[in-house]
């Protein structure tokens, strides 16, 4: 399952995830839990989709279940137009290494490892040589700006540069959907609004993203919002126009 | 009605100069709606004269150049026509806290420095609060009040619908965060006050939410019957 594989032009043309109907019951009668009751969800390649919503509405498990990481009860999910529930549990793991990248909300970096170390890592554990896998955690590293950081240590960054490591870590490669639940942790808002822009310049250089956060601040810079509630989609956000609408008109002046 | 207040950095409403300019549009009069209520509540706070003073208290300038320089510090979000700069400086003049070059001729020759009592007076009001103690009453308060007590209204389907509106005008704000506000301070800080402002009313539909649910889940308390009845037309009565 070569990225080639996964369809020529298919970028445009397939949701990177496709989620249909999905439903998520927990536990039996009579104590079922419905945390997601046929939700539908579609994110392209290069768009990002924020999902918001109150505690226990469902959120974390959407993201877990389009991560393959879960089996929904009902409905299908496809990444990169392929069903999860045909796939045996090996290749499924191969597409959790190699298509899907995750932000966590306190950036997981391994202490013991330099910054290209940890970027390089999925595709270390996935099989790539060592030089060759390093190669492509410094490409990662750049297109962050923190390529000149890479030999050091987590502990000898900032908190800004540990999380565009972990930012670069979860697109290395070539990752079509990243996956962050409240990716910007218990940063201050200017450096959350920072993590948001990270991974909004990651969605346009191509990937897909699904953002998880019950702030409207960082939902704010995705290109749509959802709106769950009891596991049902309630609401979402048409694609805004542009900012000028909100700035004076020339004739004004 | 605009209500930028430079000084303590809040640009209270920003926009509705602009949006009211194009009263056609849809989305003016859904946004305006929002502002209305807004800038009642915070009174005509306009501080021209203060914002001019700021200014002339790095140099003495020409009109032209404070009018420049004020859009700028703006964020380019506040229009000023000239004749309202000569204005507010012909009263600043009068007042004694500001004087021009002593040429007698009006218009853009005329240059303007800050007075003493000028730097004074531009002290005080920095650290001078406004008036933020009026209790709320906005459009969008009544509507969830409401809401909760027309028999058939859907209060949860009500406040989504707002709660919506609002991330689609963040997200538009945001837009311009990462585009032009990236290398402007001025605007950086008139964006963030208003997104701040609009995640605190998203916050509170949040609240209103969690609030009408738990009360729909529970029984009606007998104490409850005197008190938000009134409250609610007292409220209705300030308008």
């Amino acid at each position: 399952m070569k990225p080639a594989e996964l369809g020529e032009g298919g970028q445009s043309a397939v949701s990177v995830l496709e989620m249909r109907g999905v439903s998520k019951i927990y536990g039996q009668e009579p104590d079922r839990v419905h945390a997601l009751a046929g939700v539908d969800l579609s994110v392209r390649a290069g768009e990002m989709v924020a999902v918001m919503g109150p505690s226990g509405s469902g959120k974390s498990t959407l993201l877990t279940i389009a991560g393959s990481l879960e089996d929904p009860t009902g409905g299908e999910v496809r990444v990169c137009g392929m069903a999860l529930a045909d796939m045996p549990p090996g290749r499924k793991a191969r597409l959790r290494r190699r298509v899907i990248g995750y932000v966590f909300q306190d950036f997981n970096l391994l202490p013991g490892l330099t910054a290209v170390e940890n970027a390089a890592l999925p595709l270390e554990l996935d099989g790539v040589a060592v030089p060759k896998a390093r190669a492509a955690g410094l490409a990662a590293l750049k297109s962050l700006g923190v390529a000149e950081r890479a030999d050091r240590f987590p502990d000898q960054l900032s908190g800004g540069e540990r999380q565009r490591v972990a930012i670069a870590r979860a697109v290395v490669g070539d990752r079509r959907l990243l996956l962050a639940d409240e990716p910007s942790g218990a940063l201050d808002s200017v450096n959350g609004g920072e993590v948001m822009r990270l991974l909004h310049e990651a969605c346009q250089r191509g990937v897909a993203a699904v953002v998880v956060t019950h702030d409207a601040q960082l939902a704010a810079w995705a290109d749509r919002v959802v709106l769950l509630r009891d596991g049902r989609m309630t609401g979402k956000t048409t694609r805004p126009p542009g900012p000028e609408s909100l700035l004076m008109s020339e004739e004004l002046r | 009605m605009l209500s930028v207040q430079i000084g303590n950095g809040a640009v209270t409403s920003a926009p509705s100069p602009n949006l009211r300019s194009c009263p056609d549009a849809v989305a003016a009069d859904k946004y305006a709606e929002y502002y209305t209520g807004h800038d009642a509540r915070h009174g005509n706070v306009v501080s021209v004269p203060h914002a001019l003073l700021a200014l002339l208290s790095e140099e003495p300038k020409y009109g032209l150049q404070l009018r420049e320089e004020f859009e700028a510090e703006t964020g380019e979000v506040w229009p000023l026509n000239v004749g309202q700069v000569y204005k507010t400086l012909g009263r600043l003049e009068r007042d004694g806290l500001a004087e021009s070059d002593g040429t007698g001729q009006d218009g853009p020759q005329k240059r303007f420095r800050i007075t003493p009592r000028g730097v004074e007076a531009l002290a005080v009001w920095l650290r001078t609060p406004p008036d933020m103690t009026s209790p709320p009453r906005d459009e969008l308060l009544m509507k969830v009040l409401v809401a909760a007590r027309v028999p058939g209204t859907d209060a949860h389907e009500v406040i989504q619908v707002h709660r919506v509106y609002l991330l689609e005008l963040m997200q538009q704000w945001t837009r311009l965060k990462e585009g032009e506000a990236r290398d402007d301070l001025s605007l950086a800080l008139v964006v963030d006050a208003e997104l701040f402002r609009l995640d605190a009313v998203i916050r509170w539909l949040d609240a209103a939410d969690v609030r009408l649910a738990r009360a729909a889940a529970e029984p009606p308390r007998p104490a409850r019957s005197a008190a938000p009845v009134p409250q609610l037309r007292r409220l209705g009565a300030r308008r």
